[in-house]
């Protein structure tokens, strides 16, 4: 059923409920034909072909399928497309700029922070949720803030490193910022918060 | 996986959802965090007609203690407004014990306190807690309010009393007698499995007594178990470490735990009684640190 979102036939239009949605995802402004129960795991992977938010589980157990919904770490699994209605969804796809790899991302390189790397999207957006509470995380409160994401890799102690790592780059790049003078309003507001954190 | 098809709405008040639940008669499931409900939903263990989703309805998602000391959590309410709140610790140590060990941080940021209570799975945490508060659910129907006792609410795994036109749209815990102390602890394999076993000890101390308590207890019987024999035990004492003994021995008693993949039912009587023990030894010392 890989076309459940897609065109319904003539002969099933009366009975099928169909809602459209309109939602921005990663930046960009999207919109949708969809039946009330696909989920919106599926609305991003099959739909929109963002194929980096990964359905491990399918039982709301394993975090693979990870986004961020209005800059709240949640299982796309969960949730119904029809939910994302007027939303903002970020998904691992939307971390990386056409020129540079995210921190995170370049954190879990540095680190060995995936072997086979099919948690990895999600771990790196529930990273980017914590990072932006709390630019200086404890190891503890890392493994707290990830602990809704599995990996069976084991690779949890690289995990961790690489999330550190990631929380130093972003806290010398808004450092740096602010010493220069010319970062936009908001990389100073993450200088500012990076700083009181520190205080 | 994907559930059966279902018609969806998103209601704007709790007067219209209600009129919609009214219109199919039973058929229809609340949609609040969806944690439970749509995991259900892909396993087809529930196949609702409607779904008649409230996230769209404002001013639902508060915790906040009326000037009496009356609590209040709304409908929409995540664990993680409770997990994370500056407020609650003070006024409510038992659900500030508990929010932050309720599933794994991903389902907190959706999943809604009087959701969970509603879903009243055995191995739900929220139900014990408010067992142990002697807290109530508020239901709106189309005849208005109604408010029910979180101890009658469940009438069964996975079953309340709500009618089939009625929202729960708040939780609600009586204001104390006294200082208000308590705790959760909870056994769980690893993050976000069910519990092996929960305990949630309440008690309001007045003069340096006890003068009400509360004893609910998570995964060990059919539903959430009101231990109130063991709370009666607290109740008149200074909680000295006799009294906490006995009522751990008559909540461990209370239990009907069932032996499984997650411990034999000895064990898991065991740790009742080690559960109450140590919130009873946890709300000693901080009354000590208080004096």
């Amino acid at each position: 059923m890989s076309t459940l979102y897609e065109e319904v036939p003539p002969s099933f239009a009366e009975d099928v409920p169909v809602r459209r949605v309109e939602l921005t995802v990663n930046g960009e402004r999207r919109a949708a034909d969809v039946e009330p129960r696909l989920l919106l795991a599926h609305l991003l992977r099959n739909g929109f072909r963002l194929t980096g938010t990964h359905t491990g589980c399918d039982t709301t157990n394993c975090g693979a399928c990870t986004v961020l919904y209005d800059g709240v770490p949640v299982k796309s699994c969960t949730m119904f497309a029809v939910q994302a209605d007027g939303h903002e969804v970020l998904t691992v796809e939307g971390l990386a700029t056409a020129s540079e790899l995210h921190p995170i991302q370049e954190g879990f390189k540095d680190e060995h922070g995936l072997q086979c790397g099919f948690c990895t999207p999600g771990m790196m957006l529930a990273a980017k949720a914590l990072l932006e509470e709390n630019p200086n995380p404890s190891e503890d409160e890392i493994r707290w803030a990830l602990s809704g994401n599995l990996c069976r890799c084991t690779g949890y102690q690289n995990i961790v490193k690489a999330v550190m790592w990631a929380a130093d780059k972003l806290g010398a790049n808004a450092e740096s910022d602010g010493a220069d003078d010319a970062g936009d309003a908001s990389s100073a507001e993450g200088a500012a918060s990076n700083a009181g954190g520190e205080g | 996986m994907y559930p059966s098809r279902f018609r969806y709405e998103a209601p704007s008040t709790v007067a219209e959802a209600v009129a919609m639940l009214a219109a199919v008669d039973g058929e229809a499931k609340i949609l609040a965090g969806g944690q439970s409900l749509i995991p259900m939903m892909k396993l087809r263990f529930a196949a609702p007609a409607m779904i008649v989703d409230i996230n769209g309805i404002g001013g639902l998602d508060y915790h906040r203690a009326d000037p009496d000391g009356t609590y209040r959590i709304g409908a929409l309410c995540r664990h993680a407004d409770l997990e994370k709140s500056a407020t609650l610790a003070d006024a409510q140590p038992t659900i500030a014990a508990a929010a932050p060990v309720v599933a794994d941080p991903l389902v907190r940021t959706r999943g809604t306190l009087v959701g969970s209570v509603c879903h009243a799975d055995p191995q739900g945490d929220w139900a014990s807690v408010m067992v142990s508060l002697e807290g109530a659910i508020v239901a709106q129907g189309p005849n208005g309010h109604r408010s029910i006792q979180v101890a009658d609410l469940i009438d069964g795994p996975f079953q309340t009393v709500l009618a089939p036109d009625e929202i729960a749209v708040e939780a609600v815990v009586p204001a104390a007698r006294g200082v208000r102390a308590g705790g959760y602890l909870k056994l769980e394999r690893r993050v976000g499995d069910f519990a092996t076993v929960g305990v949630a000890v309440s008690v309001e101390m007045s003069g340096g007594s006890v003068a009400r308590a509360g004893i609910g207890l998570t995964g060990v019987g059919p539903a959430t178990i009101n231990a109130s024999d063991a709370a009666a035990a607290l109740v008149g004492t200074v909680l000295d470490a006799d009294a906490v003994d006995a009522a751990a021995q008559l909540a461990a008693e209370a239990a009907q735990p069932r032996s499984d993949h997650r411990g034999s039912a000895d064990y898991k009587r065991h740790v009742v009684a080690t559960f109450v023990r140590r919130i009873g030894a946890q709300i000693q010392r901080s009354e000590q640190e208080a004096a």
